[in-house]
């Protein structure tokens, strides 16, 4: 048994030991307070491997060719962001490179740095902090949007060329439903505990 | 429907917002922090300031909206032709070309989420600040609505991200990113911190203050 608080409407509610895959709701407002989930260290680790393996691909191999007559143009995952330092725009270079880049492979990073020493029953100093930033990360992550915009584009390029998807692009978008996984495999309550018993 | 619940802080308690450990809020902190025992973040019973801070954010966004729907988002210059372009013009482009899905998609992630947002926190915030006691649960999943699809208007600076990179050569035609991506941006970011800094414990605290009168 223990006591949580729902943090949409601060009420206080006992949590009696529950099975895996169960969901606990607030009674007052309705949202989620808990999740019990199932081999969820095993289930984090194993979507985060894969998540990594996905992610070297979308960063090395040609992301959109496009072909129009004579000209054929491959890009990278990072041409948008550098043509935006070419045009000078650093502020919004940045803000793509860390929503769509970036994020997405701290959040991979950080879940390796926290579940491969609670898997092995290690000590890690630093899991707190690293697992705080998780959750504050989580909400700029947005490769899923950018995916979105990847359709758009292509259908508005379509008359003036023909859009090449390459590997990358097949990898990318892999990648969001394997990290949407791997961050929802993962038991918030389980592992808070672990961390405090073991510091 | 005069239940009596009670919440963490009327009974001197404290939940942490990173890792949700329930602790006792020392009855005399004065201006002192404190820290999570289990995870070290600061704890408040409530985001401070959260309505002035909302209020700010929320202002700031509401005016770089301006600029973001009327100056060009790209502009496309092709054989001697200079074209700019807004996010309505490329909504109706679409709309004429053809692929009115896409225009229809473009036009509720630029326009109409960020103003839907706008019109949703300004009504929780007056909703708080008049003590309203009415529906708090459709408060909350509205909240809980804003959160979720805020971040979704930030399509149209990445399709630009997306074109510009595409588009470069300069042998058919070369976009730019207009003034308006940076503006557009910044309506996005500023909105997402303002509904983060809402707290919804407030409507209840209304609520529970009602119920005890
Ligand atoms: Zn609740
Ligand atoms: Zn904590």
């Amino acid at each position: 048994m223990h006591k949580i608080a729902c943090h949409e409407c601060d009420l206080v509610h006992d949590i009696p030991p529950m099975p895996a895959r169960s969901a606990a709701c607030c009674v007052r407002c309705g949202s989620v307070l808990f999740r019990a989930k199932k081999n969820s260290i095993d289930r984090t680790l194993a979507w985060t491997f894969a998540g990594l393996v996905l992610y070297i691909v979308a960063v090395t191999y040609p992301f959109l060719g496009m072909k129009s007559g004579p000209i054929n143009q491959q890009t990278s995952l990072l041409s948008g962001v550098e043509q935006l330092f070419n045009q000078g725009i650093y502020s919004l270079a940045t803000l793509v490179l860390l929503t769509c880049v970036l994020l997405p492979l701290i959040e991979l990073l950080i879940l390796l740095f926290v579940f491969i020493p609670l898997k092995f029953n290690l000590r890690n100093k630093l899991s707190i902090p690293a697992f705080r930033l998780l959750g504050q990360i989580e909400p700029w992550s947005m490769m899923e949007i950018y995916m979105l915009g990847i359709l758009v584009s292509i259908v508005k390029l379509a008359k003036m060329a023909t859009i090449v998807p390459g590997l990358a692009v097949i990898a990318f978008g892999l990648l969001i439903f394997v990290l949407a996984f791997a961050l929802s495999a993962v038991d918030h309550h389980m592992v808070w505990e672990r961390l405090e018993r073991e510091s | 429907m005069k239940e009596r619940y009670i919440s963490a802080k009327s009974m001197g308690l404290v939940s942490c917002h990173e890792c949700h450990l329930l602790s006792r809020w020392p009855e005399i902190s004065g201006s002192k922090i404190v820290y999570c025992p289990r995870c070290g973040s600061e704890l408040h019973q409530r985001k401070p300031n959260s309505l002035t801070r909302t209020w700010a954010l929320l202002l700031a966004a509401m005016i770089f909206y301006v600029p973001a729907n009327l100056l060009p988002m790209t502009v496309t210059a092709a054989v001697g032709t200079v074209q700019a372009d807004t996010i309505m013009s490329g909504v109706i482009y679409f709309l004429h070309h053809g692929s009115w899905e896409i225009g229809i998609v473009i036009f509720i992630a630029s326009i109409f989420v960020p103003f839907m947002k706008f019109m949703i926190l300004i009504y929780l915030l007056l909703s708080v600040q008049f003590k309203s006691i009415k529906q708090p649960k459709n408060r909350i999943r509205l909240y809980q609505l804003t959160e979720a699809v805020g971040r979704w208007s930030m399509l149209d600076v990445y399709v630009v991200t997306i074109l510009i990179a595409l588009v470069k050569l300069g042998v058919l035609a070369e976009i730019t990113a207009g003034p308006a991506v940076i503006h557009f941006a910044l309506v996005v970011v500023l909105t997402m911190l303002a509904a983060m800094s809402f707290d919804p414990r407030l409507i209840w605290d209304v609520v529970e203050e009602e119920n005890h009168e």
